[in-house]
């Protein structure tokens, strides 16, 4: 069983350097490996330079699964950190 | 000793241990390894040393330019604490039997091969930033010395190729005493901001970085313009005098801080500043500037990874006004576009950039950009006393642009019950020929003229002026420039307008007589030209100078306008 969103990028620039360091940063912090697939690619979410590597425009559909012990907390967390910083929704 | 000649970029003298700033070779050999544990080892230990580095800079960057400037960092860090990168190199490490250097070189390399090849500007600069953090862990495991500005804990004189916007954002004033470079002039970005941050400088030297040693003791007299290598007893003596002259002579300057700028003959005039960030501030009212004549928003934009939001330069914009209180704040929209880039705009390269795609010629085109800092700007009007002007204004058609958006973002404001200032005065920078000549039709409809020489000269001229085979060609006292100039003042007040002046010119002991005769009402400068400007105004009369301008603007070449001027101010 994994948990799993799907989320719309609404920022104007896309998933650009700073709003995927603090995605990265997010996701570090819990013991589930967690991972974004954009585009028929998926990347571990707790890698910069993998996020970096999806190039993630505006409007792009991203969807972020994690499967672990922190499963749930960890998407809820995520998810919650998307809106608040108005990344995506 | 040897002495090298520059150009005097920064006023004063420091005299202090050279610190060359350049990347050290960190070429290595490939080497097969049999205790792979130790090797794994040295890579962390390499990997946790270079954190801790960045954690210091980026400290440094959040104390001295703001929580925006050290996000960058934050990247960075975690660059190095990627699993992505570290596992593949764990792993080559282990399989291959290969040395520490060689497994970060590998698969850093294939990262930035990665994002070298994508199809986004912004991506691709994204390799440089990979390339950075992994030369410092190889500088680590060579143990060859990284250099790094915002690590310097001792008193220094920074010798360098260039400084980068990044890296003198990083000069900590406390050390660094001053610096010097091979390229660079007066108008190039380190020499602007070794004025703001006031540390002497000399640029353009051509060799400095050839001829200085690390350790070596270097005078840097941004008087003068030289650089002095390794100096006698005799020569240290001359240049700490020189350098206590200087500081008593900053002293005289300090006492007209907090006094208004009047000539001899009781004319008043504004003596502004040029600022770029909100930090520019201090200096401002320091060296007893009567307002801002000219604030830069690029830096807002430039050396950062997104457009700043509308919110975050409602803070700057805020900032500024706030501090400066009822004090006038000139605020230049949006200059970029030609040479300036924004790695996260993508504009094709082009043959001319200085002729080309920038400034308000992208601002219409982008709206949705311009009209961002439009709303930021009128939002923060109610906190102080808020001037906007357009750059590169070439046509009254792209001023009425320019103002029809401002006016529908006020609207829209106001409709959305957001209080905005209704005495804001909207004008242009006049750095086109083309808008000096017809300047009498531009009055009619601006409130304000900033001439911006800089630019106008390169334009009038024909000269580029970052070519320096043609650099004979920059002629801030050619009769052309001084025409042009004039007409724009007269223009201005033939409609009760008034004009400025935001270029170096602004701020030349030659150049302020010429202007104070031609009626110019506002000079900006960098801060700390200021003060020495209000004590030669103090002993101009204005009435005198004005009868000498029918014949100065009949002369035929800069050097005879020169001389004139020296004879008669005694320089």
């Amino acid at each position: 069983m994994a948990a799993e969103k799907t989320i719309t990028i609404t920022d104007s620039t896309g998933v650009h350097a700073r709003p995927a360091t603090v995605l990265v940063n997010k996701a570090g912090n819990f013991s589930s490996d967690v991972t974004v697939e954009y585009n028929g690619k998926s990347v571990n979410l707790k890698s910069i330079m993998g996020v970096m590597s999806l190039g993630i425009p505006k409007d792009a559909e991203i969807k972020i699964v994690a499967e672990g012990a922190d499963e749930d907390e960890a998407i809820e967390a995520i998810y919650a950190t998307v809106k608040e910083t108005g990344l995506g929704e | 000793m040897a002495i090298l000649t520059g150009i005097a970029a920064s006023n004063g003298v420091a005299i202090a241990k050279a610190y060359t700033l350049e990347t050290p070779d960190l070429s290595y050999e490939t080497k097969k390894v049999d205790d792979i544990d130790t090797e794994v080892n040295r890579l962390h230990d390499a990997l946790t040393v270079s954190k801790k580095e960045l954690e210091k800079i980026k400290e440094n960057a959040r104390l001295s330019l703001g929580d925006e400037h050290a996000e960058i960092f934050s990247a960075h860090l975690l660059v190095l604490s990627d699993p992505e990168l570290i596992t593949p190199m764990e792993d080559k490490i282990k399989n291959d039997n290969v040395n520490a250097e060689k497994a970060l070189d590998d698969v850093a390399n294939m990262f930035i091969d990665m994002f070298k090849g994508m199809d986004n500007e912004y991506m691709r600069e994204r390799a440089a930033d990979i390339q950075d953090v992994t030369k410092r862990v190889m500088a680590h495991l060579l143990q060859v010395t990284f250099p790094d500005p915002a690590l310097i804990d001792e008193e220094v004189v920074i010798i360098a190729e260039d400084l980068t916007p990044s890296d003198t954002a990083q000069l900590n004033k406390q050390f660094v005493k001053g610096f010097t470079t091979n390229i660079g002039g007066r108008t190039s970005h380190s020499a602007i901001m070794a004025r703001s941050l006031e540390i002497p400088a000399v640029v353009g030297t051509k060799t400095v970085t050839e001829d200085v040693s690390e350790g070596d003791i270097v005078v840097v007299d941004g008087i003068d313009g030289k650089v002095i290598i390794n100096p006698t007893e005799e020569e240290l003596a001359t240049y700490k005098q020189k350098q206590a002259d200087f500081e008593k002579q900053k002293e005289i300057w300090a006492q007209l801080k907090d006094e208004p700028t009047i000539s001899k003959d009781g004319e008043h005039v504004e003596l502004v500043a040029n600022i770029g960030t909100p930090d520019d501030v201090v200096g401002v009212l320091n060296n007893g500037g009567e307002g801002v004549g000219l604030y830069r928003t690029e830096f807002l934009y430039m050396g950062n990874s997104d457009f700043p939001t509308e919110d975050e330069q409602f803070e700057a914009y805020s900032s500024v006004l706030k501090q400066m209180g009822d004090k006038p704040v000139v605020v230049r929209t949006l200059d970029i576009g030609g040479d300036k880039e924004l790695s996260y705009l993508d504009l094709p390269k082009e043959m001319n950039p200085f002729l080309g795609f920038r400034a308000i010629r992208l601002c219409l085109e982008r709206d949705d950009i311009f009209r961002t800092q439009l709303r930021a700007l009128l939002r923060a009007s109610v906190h102080g006393n808020l001037k906007i002007m357009f750059p590169m204004i070439a046509t009254l058609d792209e001023f009425r642009s320019a103002k029809a958006l401002l006016l529908e973002e006020k609207d829209n404001l106001k409709a959305e019950g957001v209080e905005v200032s209704d005495d804001i005065e909207v004008g242009i920078m006049v750095e086109i020929p083309a808008t000096a000549v017809i300047a009498r039709q531009f009055a009619k409809e601006v409130d304000f003229f900033s001439i911006g020489t800089n630019d106008l000269i390169q334009y009038t001229l024909a000269a580029d002026r970052m070519n320096e085979r043609v650099s004979y060609l920059y002629q801030p006292y050619h009769p052309a420039i001084l025409n042009l100039v004039n007409n724009v003042i007269e223009a201005a007040h033939a409609e009760g307008k008034w004009a400025g002046m935001c270029g170096e010119m602004a701020g030349d002991s030659i150049a302020i007589p010429i202007l104070l005769g031609l009626g110019l009402d506002e000079f900006s400068m960098s801060a700390t030209s200021i003060l020495p400007a209000r004590a030669q105004i103090k002993d101009l009369s204005k009435e005198e100078l004005r009868s000498y301008k029918d014949e100065l603007l009949s002369m035929s070449t800069a050097d005879e306008v020169e001389a004139f001027i020296r004879e008669k101010t005694n320089q």
